[in-house]
């Protein structure tokens, strides 16, 4: 019988430490606050940009505006598993025109949902720049697509699972590596 | 292809209420498409639709119109008055043409009840029922529910239907969808324009407007057609205004203040006053903003989605 194998990747504070460390890294790439945006894709994005926006106040003080991103509409496998519900709205509060737009998940994988939120970026506005952080690499790129901050990297097989838990959805910070059972030969 | 609905929507009497929530669920953030400078996502890019209106509509045309625009769908518009329907061609035939033109979506509007479920049955495409005689028009009942949603929650909720409920697929599909979703339902109208044995439905009967409002949280105008006074179900319009017009000064005297709506078009002085027509109360023209909504939440919730290749890609994808 194979069994799954579960790793913790981040504790609580491991989890705190390595965010800090990645709204210090968008600053040292944008010096400026004030021409930020953060932009969380659907659904723990949008709470990991919200702790990453407050993380930035602390630093400089500055309200970083964040907003939201539902990448669904914009898939490219809708031929294929046709219609998924919608999870949660697409916001965004100022005009991107002018601005370090930075993208904010949780997990880069194959780089399909990134590919989904530059699309849909672009119907919103032309910002300066657009950024991508990440709390998780965990490999496994279908599309030439990099992270400029990355909080943790992992590798990992195409069966494993990685699981980021936030204190605001799930009651705990944490990330956790399920490792995918090998068959018994 | 069947997802969440099925291969078509017919009618609101056979979907579950489940369904209908995920249609109501489903709209709310495709609201927010049409406030974006740039009103289009790519979900249904490559799609044909057909939009084959045998009855004259300009609303729900042009909303269908909108809603399959914003997904990004190639669009074709067919009147039956400048098409091949004047030369005796049979709505099966008309269908078949453009199937076999490779289309994906028939829209269809047509006087008969029961065309919309005589095409899905004879054809592969999604058919979508934008009203068919006095059958149903599930997606202004969809977009009624939605607009009430807005305001308050529908369970619990008494909602009235004033007018000719005899002739009217509104009224048919309101009904349907708001007991599925626990409304209390009642109808107000002429005896002449109300259907006989309603009461089966489940819906209570008021025949004067005031006790129905005197009842209701919500009521839903419909339309009184013009030629039904030439047919002989009412005297006149000035007296079906005096005694089943909603006005102002009949509204003043309910214990709480009314959610009104109206399906469009309307006749002013006929069915409702003009000043509750554009009174504070009136939600009128939010039922024509949420109907781009709920009828991109249907096209969209009804197309693609291939089970054998979703099998192929699995593994593939980030989550």
């Amino acid at each position: 019988m194979p069994t799954d194998e579960r790793q913790l990747l981040l504790d609580e504070r491991a989890f705190a430490r390595t965010l800090h460390r990645m709204a210090l890294d968008i600053l040292r790439q944008n010096p400026d606050p004030d021409r930020l945006v953060l932009i969380g894709i659907q659904r723990r994005g949008v709470e990991l940009a919200a702790r990453l926006a407050s993380l930035l106040a602390q630093e400089t003080g500055a309200q970083v505006p964040r907003g939201a991103l539902d990448i669904t509409l914009y898939r490219d496998d809708f031929e294929v598993i046709g219609p998924r519900p919608l999870v949660g709205p697409t916001h965004l509060p100022v005009k991107l025109d002018g601005r370090e737009a930075w993208i904010v998940d949780d997990v880069l994988f194959s780089g399909r949902t990134v590919r989904a939120a530059l699309d849909e970026l672009a119907d919103f506005g032309r910002p300066a720049r657009i950024g991508l952080a990440v709390l998780v690499d965990r490999g496994g790129r279908e599309l030439p697509i990099q992270a400029d901050v990355v909080g943790e990297r992992v590798p990992t097989a195409g069966g494993d699972r990685v699981e980021v838990f936030v204190r605001e959805l799930d009651g705990r910070d944490a990330v956790e590596v399920v490792r995918a059972g090998r068959a018994a030969p | 292809m069947s997802g969440a609905l099925g291969k078509d929507l017919l009618g609101l009497e056979h979907l579950s209420a489940d369904q209908i929530r995920l249609v109501l669920d489903t709209a709310e953030p495709f609201k927010e498409i049409s406030e974006r400078a740039i009103k289009k996502v790519p979900v249904l890019r490559g799609k044909t639709i057909v939009n084959l209106f045998f009855e004259a509509s300009t609303r729900t045309r042009i909303s269908f119109e909108f809603a399959e625009k914003r997904l990004s769908a190639d669009t074709v518009n067919v009147a039956a008055s400048g098409s091949s329907v004047v030369k005796g061609e049979t709505l099966v035939d008309t269908a078949r043409n453009l199937e076999a033109m490779r289309i994906d979506m028939v829209v269809m509007r047509h006087g008969s009840s029961g065309a919309a479920k005589f095409l899905a049955d004879r054809i592969e495409s999604t058919v979508i029922n934008a009203g068919d005689g006095k059958h149903e028009h599930p997606t202004q009942g969809l977009l009624d529910l939605l607009t009430i949603r807005d305001h308050r929650p529908i369970a619990g909720t008494k909602v009235c239907i004033v007018g000719d409920v005899l002739h009217s697929r509104v009224a048919r599909s309101n009904i349907w969808g708001l007991l599925k979703l626990g409304a209390e339902v009642a109808v107000c109208g002429p005896q002449s324009l109300l259907p006989l044995g309603i009461e089966a439905l489940g819906v209570q009967v008021f025949r004067r407007v005031e006790e129905a409002i005197a009842w209701a949280d919500v009521l839903n105008v419909l339309r009184l057609q013009l030629e039904r006074m030439q047919a002989g179900y009412i005297p006149s319009l000035r007296e079906y205004y005096r005694h089943f017009g909603v006005t102002v000064e009949r509204l003043e005297k309910a214990p709480r203040d009314l959610l009104i709506l109206h399906p469009g078009p309307m006749n002013r002085g006929v069915e409702i006053d003009s000043r509750v027509a554009d009174g504070p109360h009136s939600v009128i023209l939010n039922q024509v903003t949420n109907g781009v909504a709920v009828r991109m939440a249907v096209l969209y919730l009804l197309a693609g989605g291939n089970p054998e290749l979703a099998e192929a890609a699995k593994g593939g994808s980030d989550r």
